[in-house]
């Protein structure tokens, strides 16, 4: 294994390399492209959906097509989109940030990345074949289990397949950050951003499984004849309610933490001072996590679960703006005094604040059980949800890959480009959004296919849809960017911000494959910043050069995942045809048995040496 | 650091399970799938709680239940989860002949509690045409018990894999934590069937 492997090499090369790689910061850049292919996706069912809502009665499309428009709208932005490009930059930066040369565990970091993009691409395949998931992405039983086709089989499998990867990503963070800090990095040492992904971690945990069986019960009513939702054998479709919004709710937060840590690693950079109320912000982290799997039934106010359940869940809902509200002002008195420089991170960041404020008050008043009555199902929900997670997530989502761009690629975006995007984005999101609170309060019901002339609904919805179209040319014009800077873009140092207050800026970018060449002695919070402020420009080692352990790249994840592929086509065919099952069982055997040769085959990884390690310039 | 050769006390540190990083992390990595795994089962365990009333007109927990059966099974998992304290006993005295015995009774345990919770089912459905698809209370047991039946399998054909495959090479620093990390596992399984006597059985018995 050279390091030093920059001669130019084949297609096929490549693409080995990046099947077989558990480089955490491969499998990062790897995250981040699948999930831009899926939030592109999601975003182009977002427009045929403004479409056909652009005028009255609209026949764009049919009711039946708008239905799966809407479904894999929602699963694809979810899932496939926002999860995976947090993720991806959780994989890329956290372990940089905590000073460690990989992950925990590098092999199942790879299973994890092939098994959501192979969930992403199998729920997609239903558009081909068939007809796509159409019982809406929350996939409320009974619709679910009597929702003709196959399009549902899709959906439970997809989700069954990436949610395990998700959940493999989330045990892998968490024991990373437990083990493998830099000698000197204590939890409260921590970068926000580290923090974010720990705690995101530990909900990814304790969400993902409610889902899973959720999930199973699904699959067995539709495939395996159960009666978990058949009101006639004595089922109760409240029951999947239940179980996806137990995981439902914590996902948002899975969502939004990481983004509100990426926020409080750009101010303190471009504010030139440290975050203020560090352990606040910790502990209102938690303290979020924490409330967050406490107000599930929220969205199931009108569902009739009694006063004293609604009552609780309320309050207990409004609660969770009091450690939110701390974050903002928290965010505030950061850059209260400082030296404050504005580049595209730091305007996603600025918009972040109020935009995010927004959907936070809407919450509030969704929160409200009573009021919900009127809320509950119209587009006043859809334009809260709208506001926290596209003016949190992906404003942080675009903030976090404008600030960490030239870590993960070696080059910095170009600024104006991302400007231009910005604004356009920024404008173009209030645009389709804002209205839509008045357009839910006005009765505008969510998921309908066309709305009736007369009813005071038309400007709105042609307003948002002409919103919708400015947000489309934004991410046109961030990816027009990203194109232009990987061609053209100049290299970037270590630390192209020079502000870098975090381990990850203390290396070269982008890293060699072993992050630091000496684990460096963490003295204190930001600790680049503080060996800076005593004129050392670059981090103490906390270990004499010496030989670097490193994992071997695998196969076997990308096998792994093909059986489960196969086994999940299985399942979803062999309500027609019991020969399916052969594709059942021959996939799971594929998918064991790999399992099984990993478990028996020893792998001692390699060595990078000392010699090597020397001839590599900083 | 070649580690082919076995290992003994003399050259070796005290506890060969959690001497590596990776075994330390490997240790940490089951507790915190078995913190996700209590979810999962505590998401059956509502759902079946929800539905052990809805008969549908079939049998009831009342009819189809049977103590004795469910105390030999439960007697012989509790001892296997001893059985293999015994044996993860056996490893940090790197006595590796006595660490392959303890868990060869764990096995062979394990086995037996299968075969009777194969017995169940076939009873169930034989005796009584009790099956997954009867009623919302069938789905419901089935899917619960079934799904620590899997997780038994799973647990056996795991520590027979690792079993044959280090038969003649002895305790090494890479299978002591993989020993180590099967018996965590193994552990968790006795206490979620712990639960399942509990609130399948003796609640089923008696409402």
């Amino acid at each position: 294994m050279s390091i030093a492997s920059t001669q130019k090499r084949g297609f096929g090369a490549i693409l080995w390399d990046y099947l077989t790689t558990v480089d955490h910061k491969k499998i990062g850049n790897m995250y981040i492209a699948a999930g831009a292919f899926f939030f592109i996706l999601g975003g182009l069912e977002a427009l045929i959906i403004r479409i056909q809502l652009v005028k009255p009665e609209n026949d764009f499309i049919s009711a039946g097509l708008y239905n799966e428009m809407i479904t894999m709208h929602g699963t694809t932005m979810i899932f496939f989109a926002a999860t995976p490009l947090l993720i991806g930059l959780m994989n890329a930066i956290m372990p940089l940030q905590i000073g460690a040369r990989d992950v925990a565990f590098p092999f199942l970091n790879s299973l994890g990345f092939w098994l959501f993009l192979a969930g992403g691409l199998l729920m997609n395949c239903s558009w081909f074949l068939g007809g796509a998931p159409d019982a809406g992405w929350t996939a409320y039983a009974p619709l679910s289990v009597v929702s003709p086709g196959h399009g549902t089989d899709f959906y439970v499998m997809g989700l069954q397949l990436s949610g395990a990867g998700t959940l493999m990503g989330g045990i892998n963070f968490l024991v990373t950050i437990v083990t493998m800090r830099a000698p000197g990095m204590t939890y409260m040492r921590m970068p926000l951003f580290t923090w974010t992904t720990f705690i995101a971690s530990v909900l990814i945990l304790f969400a993902f499984p409610a889902l899973t069986v959720g999930l199973f019960l699904l699959m067995f009513d539709r495939m395996f004849g159960s009666a978990f939702f058949d009101i006639a054998l004595g089922g109760n479709s409240i029951i999947w309610q239940h179980l996806f919004w137990i995981f439902g709710h914590p996902e948002v937060y899975i969502l939004i933490l990481p983004a509100f840590g990426m926020f409080s690693e750009i101010l303190p950079v471009f504010s030139k001072k440290r975050l203020f109320g560090y352990t606040s912000m910790v502990f209102a982290t938690i303290l979020i996590a924490f409330l967050g799997f406490m107000v599930w039934a929220h969205h199931m106010f009108t569902v009739g679960l009694g006063p004293t359940a609604n009552a609780i869940f309320s309050v207990a809902t409004m609660a969770i703006a009091v450690p939110t509200g701390i974050k903002i002002f928290n965010w505030l008195a950061t850059m209260w005094g400082g030296s404050i420089k504005i580049n595209s991170a730091m305007l996603w960041t600025l918009a972040f604040i109020p935009s995010f404020t927004i959907g936070g008050m809407t919450g509030v008043m969704v929160a409200i059980s009573t009021a919900d009555y009127q809320y509950h199902d119209t587009y006043f929900v859809i334009a809260h949800f709208h506001y926290v997670i596209v003016g949190g997530v992906v404003f942080g989502i675009l903030a976090g890959l404008t600030y960490w761009w030239p870590k993960l690629f070696g080059k910095v975006l170009n600024e104006t480009l991302g400007k231009i995007a910005f604004w356009l984005f920024f404008i173009g999101f209030h645009l389709t959004f804002f209205i839509q609170h008045f357009l839910g309060l006005m009765g505008m019901p969510r998921r309908y296919w066309v709305f009736l002339e007369g009813q005071g609904l038309d400007t709105g919805n042609l307003i948002s849809t002409i919103g919708a179209f400015l947000m489309a040319i934004g991410s046109v014009v961030f990816v027009y960017n990203v194109i232009i800077t990987s061609i053209k873009g100049e290299k970037a140092p270590a630390d192209p911000w020079g502000d870098g207050r975090t381990l990850e800026w203390s290396i070269p970018s982008p890293p060699p494959e072993y992050n630091f060449k000496q684990l460096p002695l963490v003295r204190g919070l930001d600790p680049l910043w503080i060996e800076k402020m005593e004129g050392n420009n670059k981090m103490t080692p906390a270990e004499p050069l010496d030989d670097i352990h490193m994992p071997n790249g695998s196969i076997l994840p990308f096998i792994m995942t093909i059986g489960f592929t196969i086994a999940s086509f299985g399942f979803i065919y062999q309500v027609d045809h019991s020969a399916w099952l052969i594709a059942v069982f021959g996939g799971m055997a594929i998918a064991l048995g790999t399992m099984l040769a990993r478990s028996l085959k020893d792998d001692d990884g390699y060595h990078i040496h000392k010699e090597d390690l020397e001839k590599e310039v900083d | 650091m070649s580690q082919e050769h076995s290992l003994n006390p003399e050259n070796l540190p005290k506890d060969p399970a959690k001497a590596t990083l990776e075994g330390r992390n490997k240790f940490l990595g089951l507790w915190f799938f078995l913190g996700g795994e209590t979810v999962l089962f505590a998401s059956l365990f509502a759902t079946y709680l929800a539905l052990r009333n809805s008969t549908a007109g079939g049998p009831s927990s009342q009819d189809l239940f049977g103590l004795e059966l469910v105390f030999i099974m439960t007697i012989l998992l509790l001892t296997s989860s001893l059985t293999s304290v015994y044996a993860i006993y056996q490893m940090k005295n790197y006595n590796f002949k006595k660490m392959q015995l303890w868990f060869g009774i764990t096995a062979i345990l394990g086995l037996g509690f299968l075969g009777f919770e194969i017995y169940e089912f076939y009873h169930y459905i034989t005796d009584y045409g009790f099956t997954f698809r009867s009623s919302a209370f069938g789905s419901a047991f089935y899917t619960l018990v079934g799904f620590h039946g899997g997780h038994v399998v799973f647990g056996l054909s795991w520590l027979i894999a690792i079993m044959v495959r280090n038969a003649k090479r002895g305790l090494t620093l890479q299978n002591a934590p993989k020993f180590n990390t099967w018996a965590l596992y193994w552990h968790f399984i006795d206490v979620v069937w712990v639960f399942i006597f509990t609130v399948v059985y003796l609640m089923g018995m008696v409402s």
